[in-house]
């Protein structure tokens, strides 16, 4: 294990590199780019030994990896906004498909407006599209995440492809101190991917073929208890990862001083470090408040989220998102669990971040005096009025 | 060829494949909106395979120095009649 300064683009691109994939195929895009140039050098340098398909669109770069997938290969490709909007097509061919494709979408703003900076709307768009789910906080876990990914996604219970999410340039392009596992601790991580759904000479198969009106539903059905079973998973995947790397995770939810407090703020990705740092801020001051991070979004932590927040006095969503006139998808998801899950909280949506806007420690402090109010309903953070 | 397209029992959950890859197939024969259907004359015949490289159901197997049709999935589009250069194929009508 060496510790080195990397960018959050960088350390993944070394959880990739340790995971050791047989094909990565990729188009470049602000701000996933260097993710993808750091695995080619990688692979150039044979430091890296994977085929590396350059190809001409994004559509492209998923349908190469699903036809990499489906001969039994350990596949990875890497995205972001219009890039994943124009791969949509083959999302959903991906995870009904059941094939374990690790992708990173750098989260960044949709046009128009045109903007290549952070928020959370292309991969928050396609949340519906069977793909696993989660959002990293910060480089290390960038990492992380890249590894125990290729772990859940290859689990026959699972067989699901996963979608990790780095905020574009305030992770993807940050550059932090990383630890760096050394191939030998790397060394059986990963069992060898091994699958029933797999193309091949020796056992010819009919696939991706067409289930009509007579089997649809059961085939669906079977794809959303593979996302649900990623849940059990997770937890078994990080406390292997534990005992290898001897570092920890949390499961589905993260929380930050949430044991007592009365105000919490849900939210995902990099925002958590700032809300983190305001609630000490706010602590030092003795307001009981707490930060809730959403690790996954898909499986949703239903259970863990309501009993996160079973104590507290009100819960406000914060996203760098907006389903236009609705809501942010994060509080549409939020307040589903809350409703089914029987708990009744005052709950409010903060939308901020959009196309990038900063979101400094004075407006996290107005978004917990605002929880106070024990109301519910929606706000643009830092709107310009 | 798969041979035992009936044979399958998906009456229950736990016999629908986890993905969309099987062994056999899960479409039924449809062939009912055939009018005509390609009759092959082996005599004329002389094996170039045209027929079935352009048949866009993948219904035409090679058969030795031949070809053959498989009739439970050919839609009669009468592609392979057009194809052969030998006009070892004929369309006749279905009764």
């Amino acid at each position: 294990m060496t510790k080195e300064f990397l960018s959050g683009n960088e350390a993944f691109a070394y959880g990739v590199k340790l995971s050791k994939p047989h094909v990565i195929s990729a188009y470049p895009i602000t701000p996933q780019t260097t993710v993808v140039e750091k695995l080619a050098t990688l692979v150039e340098r044979g430091e890296l030994k994977a085929d590396f398909i350059h190809v001409e669109s994004e559509h492209s770069a998923l349908s190469a990896a699903i036809g990499a997938s489906a001969v039994g290969a350990r596949t990875f490709t890497a995205t972001s906004s219009q890039g994943l909007l124009y791969m949509a097509e083959c999302l959903p061919y991906a995870a009904g498909g059941r094939f374990p494709i690790v992708m990173m979408n750098a989260n960044r703003s949709t046009a128009l407006p045109w903007n290549i900076y952070g928020d959370q709307r292309d991969s928050l768009t396609l949340l519906d599209s069977g793909w696993i789910q989660s959002y990293a906080k910060d480089a290390q876990e960038a990492l992380d995440l890249a590894l125990m990914s290729f772990y859940i996604a290859e689990e026959k219970r699972v067989a699901t492809p996963v979608m990790v999410n780095l905020d574009g340039f305030t992770l993807t392009h940050t550059y932090e101190a990383v630890e760096v596992p050394s191939d030998e601790q790397a060394e059986g991580f990963l069992p060898d991917y091994e699958t029933d759904n797999k193309l091949s000479l020796e056992e010819p198969k009919n696939m991706a073929f067409t289930a009509g009106p007579d089997t649809n539903t059961e085939f669906k059905y079977k794809e959303h208890l593979g996302v649900l079973a990623a849940g059990d998973v997770i937890t078994e995947c990080e406390r292997r990862f534990e005992q290898f790397f001897k570092r920890q995770y949390t499961g589905l939810i993260e929380e930050y001083r949430t044991g007592d407090a009365e105000y919490i703020v849900v939210t995902l990705g990099t925002l958590y470090k700032s809300v983190c740092e305001c609630v000490d801020k706010l602590r030092a001051q003795g307001q009981k408040v707490g930060c809730l991070r959403l690790r996954y979004l898909r499986p949703f932590p239903h259970v863990q989220l309501t009993a996160a927040l079973k104590g507290a006095k009100a819960a406000g969503v914060l996203e760098k998102d907006i389903s236009f006139g609705n809501e942010g998808t994060v509080y549409t998801n939020v307040c589903s669990s809350l409703q089914h899950q029987g708990l009744s909280l005052p709950c409010s949506n903060y939308i901020a971040g959009l196309g990038g806007r900063d979101v400094p420690l004075s407006d996290i402090e107005e978004i917990f005096g605002d929880l106070k109010k024990e109301q519910s309903g929606i706000r643009f953070v830092g709107l310009e009025e | 060829m798969i041979k035992d397209v009936n044979e399958k029992d998906f009456t229950s959950l736990g016999n629908i494949p986890f993905a969309p890859s099987y062994q056999h197939t899960l479409v039924s024969v449809n062939s009912g909106f055939r009018t005509e259907k390609p009759v092959c004359d082996r005599d004329k015949c002389n094996g170039c395979f045209l027929c079935y490289l352009y048949c866009p159901d993948g219904v035409i197997s090679k058969d030795g120095e031949s070809v053959n049709i498989d009739y439970d999935y050919c839609k009669g589009c009468g592609i392979c009649q057009k194809i052969c250069r030998k006009n070892a194929i004929h369309m006749e009508k279905e009764r």
